[in-house]
């Protein structure tokens, strides 16, 4: 256990040193609250509002209404969505879903999680969970493994009676990741994350500058410390504790058949 | 309900301030450029029919309620925002079908706010007439056309439409089809089972939104959001138009695209890919009409001779808003430089299996949003692991074994070296 935690030292240490540069996220649109967390939903992949992981987005909607959320994660992690849904004083049975799709707009699966659960008539809310795929760095393109990116949440009730169409309801969004660390790390590397736009994003960057506007953007949110780059896990660390140990065994075998001091074969002064 | 009412208003004043805030800024600094964006146009459509006479919202009548909202949204409004007002049943008090069912008038056209102005045109409303919903949708949508900004109409009304055979979800759709970007989103007062879903029906064929409201803080709170919204920055897609072979499919760029796909119909379209580049292409099937539950999406890239490279695929089942799928494909980069042409020229085909319901139009087609970005290709992965390193008990384990053996060898050949050396 120890070791585990000296290499974990090693590991933020060296972690922090190579992390790269920290870049600045662009500013979520959609109106914010206090603490900057959106308090609004998109209603589409195109207008879905960005929020960031760690935050609590909350938006007042009415049933049937579809809800967008996006946010960004990284490789190595594995993110968990967490929804609830506060639904009116009177309704009959609802069912309410969350999709996750990754930045091609490919619908993710869940690893488990309540992604669908049923409101009968007299509960008040209804709590939605999804843990998705761990997120490699690279992947063949024939596969759909979670990668580096944007990810889009989609909310909403997926059976409902006429009669409740429309009704207020509030709802509540919370994207945590767990670090998966260098057992996820995989070799090769995007050159740009699946950022739906990104190809653009240049072009409006050029735009912004000469015009001094702020041109919009499909998904402008990084994570916190920006994008990784591919390079650093703890695979590094576990393999050169790994050779320093082979050597010093080496050494302790070397040791071993010498013995302790000179052959006992060999007679004094020779 | 005092308290929350104020805490409502609050929350909203609090969005409308901010919302104003964040995009008052750089829409004012664009607004000298001549490149620069279109502003952003809504069009309230209100209902004035005979039924808003009822009182019925917080013991005040439907009527009044509405005027209240209005002048708190009119307060409200984002400066660069074009707001206009249309009426529908406001004029026409007699009871011939015909004419009642042409009565919608403009009360304050789309165009930069006067407040008091559209204000004092709002306080001369009284309930009236009819409920020609389809033909205001018209009306409302020609008052919007024009620019490139965001447009959005904002339906309230307390009443399914009077005026039938004219379905005003066709309506909706049909003006969603002529791809003006135009957005509507509806609100029933107090509604029944049928104006709902009349009025949702309406919102999706237009990927709006649909809200019920029983309460005038409501009202204001939803209406003023969706003016907001109208404000929010956002990427207007480009309307192109695929064909039914790659052939003749037009050569789309990295960029935001929108088309219509009828049902059974092929949609293609062309990218060019230089070597070394990756290909990622997102495709979005709007489901804008009652649908049967099962269906589903696919996306092929397939070289210009027909051979498949990669394919996204999607199913589903249910009630949804849109089906969407996505592909990558890195083409890899060229070890000979021989002097072939370095761009291929990658199709792009879009089918769906979205069936209509019973009974429901199947003209226009379905809307369709595609993505395409073009980027440096990804970096080959030469092995499963990151650059070949291990983790975990078993590589120390092995490590520090095979360390120890090496150790060993190493110490019997020297021992072995030192004898032979000895006896000779």
């Amino acid at each position: 256990m120890r070791i585990t935690r000296v290499l974990g030292a090693a590991l933020l240490a060296l972690g922090l040193a190579a992390a790269p540069a920290a870049a600045d996220s662009s500013p979520s649109p959609g109106a914010s609250g206090d603490d900057g967390a959106p308090t609004r939903a998109g209603t589409s992949f195109r207008t879905a509002t960005e929020i960031e992981q760690g935050q609590t987005a909350t938006a007042r909607a009415s049933a049937g209404d579809y809800l967008y959320w996006s946010f960004p994660a990284d490789a190595e992690q594995r993110p968990t969505v967490r929804a609830k849904v506060k639904l009116p004083e009177t309704h009959a049975a609802q069912t309410w879903q969350i999709d996750v799709y990754d930045g091609l707009r490919r619908r993710q699966a869940c690893q488990y999680g309540a992604q669908t659960r049923t409101a009968g008539a007299d509960t008040a809310s209804v709590e939605l969970t999804c843990v998705l795929r761990t997120v490699r760095a690279w992947s063949e393109p024939w596969a759909d493994d979670p990668l580096p990116g944007t990810y889009y949440v989609r909310l909403t009730a997926v059976r409902l009676p006429t009669a409740d169409l429309g009704q207020p309801v509030e709802a509540e969004l919370r994207v945590e990741s767990k670090d998966v660390g260098g057992a996820a790390a995989v070799d090769g590397a995007l050159a740009e994350p699946l950022v739906p736009g990104i190809a653009m994003r240049t072009e409006a960057e050029e735009k912004d500058a000469e015009e001094g506007s702020d041109f919009p953007v499909l998904a402008g949110l990084e994570p916190e410390d920006g994008w990784s780059s591919g390079w650093w896990s703890d695979r590094w660390v576990w393999t050169a504790v790994g050779g320093a140990l082979a050597a010093l065994a080496g050494v302790g075998g070397y040791r071993l058949t010498r013995g302790s001091g000179r052959p006992s074969r060999v007679p004094p002064g020779a | 309900m005092i308290t929350r009412k104020r805490s409502a208003a609050g929350v909203c004043v609090l969005l409308a301030a901010l919302t104003a805030g964040l995009v008052a800024f750089p829409a004012g600094a664009a607004a000298d450029e001549p490149t620069g964006r279109d502003a952003p146009k809504v069009n309230l459509l209100l209902d004035v029919s005979g039924s808003m006479r009822a009182r019925d919202i917080d013991g005040q009548s439907r009527m009044a309620a509405a005027k209240q909202a209005f002048n708190e949204v009119l307060d409200a409004t984002p400066k660069e925002v074009e707001l206009g007002i249309r009426t529908l049943g406001a004029n026409y008090a007699g009871d011939d079908r015909k004419e009642g069912c042409k009565d919608t008038a403009q009360l304050y056209p789309v165009g930069p706010l006067d407040r008091t102005e559209a204000k004092a045109a709002v306080a001369t409303l009284t309930p009236t007439g009819w409920t020609p919903i389809g033909p205001s949708l018209l009306k409302a949508a020609d008052d919007l056309e024009g620019g490139n900004g965001s447009k959005r109409i904002v339906l309230i009304s307390d009443g399914e439409d009077t005026c039938a055979p004219l379905d005003p979800c066709e309506v909706a759709r049909e003006i969603a089809a002529k791809g003006i970007g135009l957005t509507i989103d509806t609100l029933g007062l107090v509604p029944n089972a049928k104006l709902s879903r009349q009025l949702s029906c309406i919102a999706e064929a237009t990927g709006g939104t649909y809200a019920s409201v029983e309460h005038q803080d409501e009202l204001t709170d939803r209406v003023n959001e969706l003016v907001d919204r109208a404000a929010e920055p956002v990427v207007t897609p480009v309307a192109t138009e695929g064909a039914d072979a790659c052939a003749k499919a037009p050569t789309l760029k990295s960029g935001l695209y929108t088309d219509r796909e009828e049902f059974g119909q092929q949609r293609w379209y062309r990218v060019d890919v230089l070597a070394g580049q990756e290909l990622r292409a997102s495709v979005s099937v709007g489901a804008d009409r009652a649908m049967n539950p099962n269906h589903g999406v696919l996306l092929r890239a397939v070289t210009v001779h027909g051979r498949e490279i990669v394919r996204g695929e999607a199913a589903g089942n249910g009630r949804t808003d849109v089906l969407s799928t996505g592909l990558r494909y890195p083409k890899p980069e060229r070890e000979d430089d021989d002097g072939k042409p370095a761009a291929e020229t990658v199709c792009l085909a879009v089918t769906h299996s979205f069936s209509a319901g019973a009974g429901v139009k199947t003209t226009p087609g379905l809307p369709l949003e595609l993505t395409v970005d073009v980027v440096d290709g990804p970096d080959g992965a030469s092995d499963v692991a990151s650059f070949g390193l291990g983790r975990g008990w078993w590589l120390l384990g092995t490590l520090v074994l095979a360390g120890f053996l090496a150790g060993l060898l190493w110490g019997w050949l020297s021992r072995w070296r030192f004898a032979v050396w000895r006896t000779n």
